[in-house]
């Protein structure tokens, strides 16, 4: 069946119709269709979530759960951490028992502390019935053995994020597509003195998007089905030396890069190409200090996918964040109720709407959303949810594969190999080597 | 007696042999995890990113205290000369002390920039170089340039403290050698060092733990790379334990640094501390 947002708008109109005289009355924006939770008396919740990269998003969150308290009379105290510092935090909370009712992790996150989250399965179930159904990618961060963890929320996208005249004067009149064609654009930027950049350094987002990339399009893998390494491939070498290559048209200094260095790179006119989120588009256009020469890139800027590999296929990773509730929050139903409201299509359309591209739904019926046509930058990022191939591919995701990217045994393959300090057969042996103490062989 | 004990039970013991018992379990976040006996240091000792924050450690650890001590009592020896606004010269030296470290690795962080680095603009300006310094980007600068940073921070601590144990010296005695002829290095090598020697003991003590143990300056300015070439034992155990959820590894990272940290407690307390000429004797 068909799913479009004309029906699921037509349905939460008819269900807000037939909720009289539940405690929710007339509010429109707690519709409901056969699922209701009652906040447990005197329930007063604290949620800890990222910090914004694009302000519509903090600005509508705190609008949707402004309405909610509204609607229940339950207090929702938002509180939120720099994204890099949400895991040892949800970490933390999980092993001591105590902390935030609710938190907004990411990757792995619910599969390493899963006996600590409050099971949603029948949350989960019921949006996934009621909005389309999930996308199958973040549905697999936020389950387990057939349960919700919790609700994945959004898949913050990456793509390529390019300055049009720089490319046109290298010689290229339409980004390429495949990863050949992409080489040979950064040859040409780099000699005309507008090099590309991507991450080698310890940047948890960036920094794991681009390895992932390189080894996946060019068929690598981490792991086969059963969690076997299979790192030390052909596919693996032909992965590393392609990114030797491309590591020649860098920028120097990409070794050391966080998070954060290629959007100011990009955005100070230092770079011609970066793989970003599309905060760093939002940041030029948004353009708070009315700075021309800002306002000269924003215009100049384009963003498109990743190029596809070998493998004939567009292959990422992207981050996905999930809504967890901790199951020793002494309000369950509210929290529950909570989630309910924000995921419900009022609050959830809105709140992708003022994300400006930067989440993604994961809720299929979303997928028209109109905001992904509002810019035609914002399209790059529109099918993040819908392509995004999980961390650990392709085997099961669990501390294995957690640990294995927080310890960037991925990353560290490539920048190894990159920048010289091994050969390409001996970083893929020494990530083999550590990624098995993971995989426990 | 008994709330000293009790505190001492509940922040310092407790804490300490939880650490020691999770090395010996295969604890997650989340899951207490079972005794595995040595697996843990097994691992570890196989392990080539350990080892390297090992060296990184030492490495950071033994230059950064000697360039501190160095540093410290040069500027704590003019400190404790008569000169003019003296209060104001000490505020500012307190400064780098003062200041929360994350501030002052953000600050690093810009100095060390690849791209926007002011140490590397100046440079050019002057026409010194050519290109920018790949600070951070480079393991060998990488690791210069976190030690520099710790240093910058860590010489107040050293040049305060010495400063006062300086002040502790009596004039009395610098005027019976000066008049006995004694040059102003026989000063400093008969009177002022020995003397200073148990504040040095103390100090260069806590310096090392100090540096020893350092995180967030790693964590803010590198996050262990390029290539781990600057984890510290400290920086890798939260890596692994806490984000990577390997409780149990990283809690034996973590009680790996114990010999190193302990080593150098006694170095200090039998080496420096309890020399005899300190009492009177010789050595």
């Amino acid at each position: 069946m068909k799913f479009t947002r004309r029906d699921v708008i037509r349905t939460t109109a008819g269900v807000a119709a037939g909720a009289l005289g539940s405690r929710f009355v007339g509010s429109s924006a707690f519709a409901q269709e056969g699922l209701t939770y009652k906040p447990e008396d005197g329930a007063k919740l604290r949620m800890l979530r990222w910090s914004p990269f694009v302000q519509g998003d903090e600005d509508q969150w705190l609008a949707n759960t402004k309405r909610f308290t509204e609607a229940t009379g339950v207090e929702v105290r938002v509180d939120k951490e720099s994204w890099e510092d949400i895991r040892p935090k949800a970490a933390v909370a999980a092993n001591v028992g105590s902390g935030p009712d609710l938190m907004l992790v990411w990757f792995d996150d619910p599969h390493q502390y899963p006996d600590k989250l409050h099971d949603v399965t029948e949350l989960g179930e019921y949006l996934g019935t009621k909005y389309g159904g999930w996308h199958d990618g973040p549905k697999q961060y936020a389950t387990r053995e057939g349960k919700f963890l919790g609700l994945p929320l959004a898949t913050i996208g990456n793509a390529i994020v390019y300055r049009e005249s720089w490319v046109k004067e290298a010689g290229f009149s339409e980004f390429p597509k495949d990863t050949a064609s992409f080489l040979e654009l950064c040859k040409a930027l780099q000699a005309k003195g507008h090099p590309a950049g991507f991450t080698h350094g310890h940047g948890v987002g960036d920094g794991n998007n681009y390895a992932h990339w390189l080894l996946w399009s060019h068929g690598g893998q981490m792991v086969d089905e059963s969690g076997k390494v299979t790192i030390n491939s052909p596919e693996t070498l032909k992965a590393i030396e392609y990114a030797q290559e491309l590591y020649k048209t860098f920028i120097p200094g990409t070794e050391s890069w966080l998070d954060v260095n290629n959007n100011r790179a990009f955005l100070a006119g230092e770079l011609s190409v970066i793989a970003n989120g599309i905060s760093v588009y939002n940041t030029a256009k948004t353009n708070k200090d009315n700075d021309p020469k800002l306002t000269e890139i924003a215009k100049d800027m384009r963003t498109t996918s990743l190029p596809i590999g070998p493998i004939g296929k567009s292959v990422e990773l992207f981050q996905v964040t999930t809504a967890v509730i901790f199951d020793y929050t002494p309000y369950p139903n509210a929290a529950k109720a909570y989630l309910q409201f924000m995921f419900e299509e009022q609050q959830m359309a809105e709140w992708i709407t003022s994300s400006a591209g930067y989440c993604c739904q994961t809720l299929k019926a979303f997928d028209n959303n109109p905001v992904w046509t509002a810019d035609p930058n914002n399209a790059a990022y529109a099918k993040a949810s819908a392509t995004l191939r999980p961390n650990g591919y392709a085997g099961p995701l669990g501390y294995a594969s957690a640990a294995t990217m927080a310890d960037y045994v991925l990353v560290d393959m490539f920048a190894k190999a990159v920048t010289g300090q091994a050969t390409p057969q001996e970083a893929m042996e020494e990530a083999e080597k550590r990624a098995n103490r993971y995989y426990r062989v | 007696m008994l709330p000293a004990a009790a505190l001492l039970l509940v922040f310092l013991t407790y804490p300490l042999g939880l650490g020691i018992w999770l090395g010996f379990t295969d604890a997650r976040i989340g899951r207490p995890g079972i005794f595995i006996g040595i697996e843990n240091y097994q691992y570890l000792s196989d392990d080539a990113v350990f080892w390297l924050s090992v060296f990184n450690t030492l490495l950071y650890t033994i230059s950064a205290s000697i360039l501190k001590f160095a540093l410290g009592l040069w500027l704590a020896l003019i400190l404790n000369q008569n000169l003019p606004f003296k209060s104001f010269f000490r505020a500012i030296v307190l400064l780098p002390w003062v200041v929360p470290t994350v501030l002052s690795a953000i600050a690093f962080w810009w100095i060390y920039d690849s791209q926007f680095s002011i140490l590397s603009w100046a440079l050019m300006e002057m026409g010194l170089i050519d290109h920018r310094i790949n600070f951070l980007g480079d393991p060998e600068n990488a690791r210069a340039s976190v030690i520099a940073a710790n240093v910058w921070r860590g010489i107040p601590f050293v040049a305060i403290t010495l400063l006062a144990g300086l002040q502790t010296i009596p004039q009395s005695l610098y005027e019976a050698a000066t008049l006995d002829g004694a040059s102003r290095w026989q000063l400093f090598r008969f009177v002022t060092l020995p003397l200073l020697t148990p504040i040095i003991a103390i100090t260069m003590t806590f310096s090392v733990l100090f540096t020893f143990t350092d995180f967030q300056l790693i964590y803010v300015l590198t996050r262990g790379g390029p290539v781990n070439a600057t984890h510290l034992m400290a920086t890798l155990s939260f890596q692994r334990g806490i984000s990577g959820g390997q409780l149990g590894e990283g809690a034996a990272i973590a009680v790996a640094m114990i010999p190193f940290l302990l080593a150098a407690i006694l170095f200090s307390y039998f080496g420096l501390q309890r020399r005899k000429w300190q009492q009177g004797g010789g050595d």
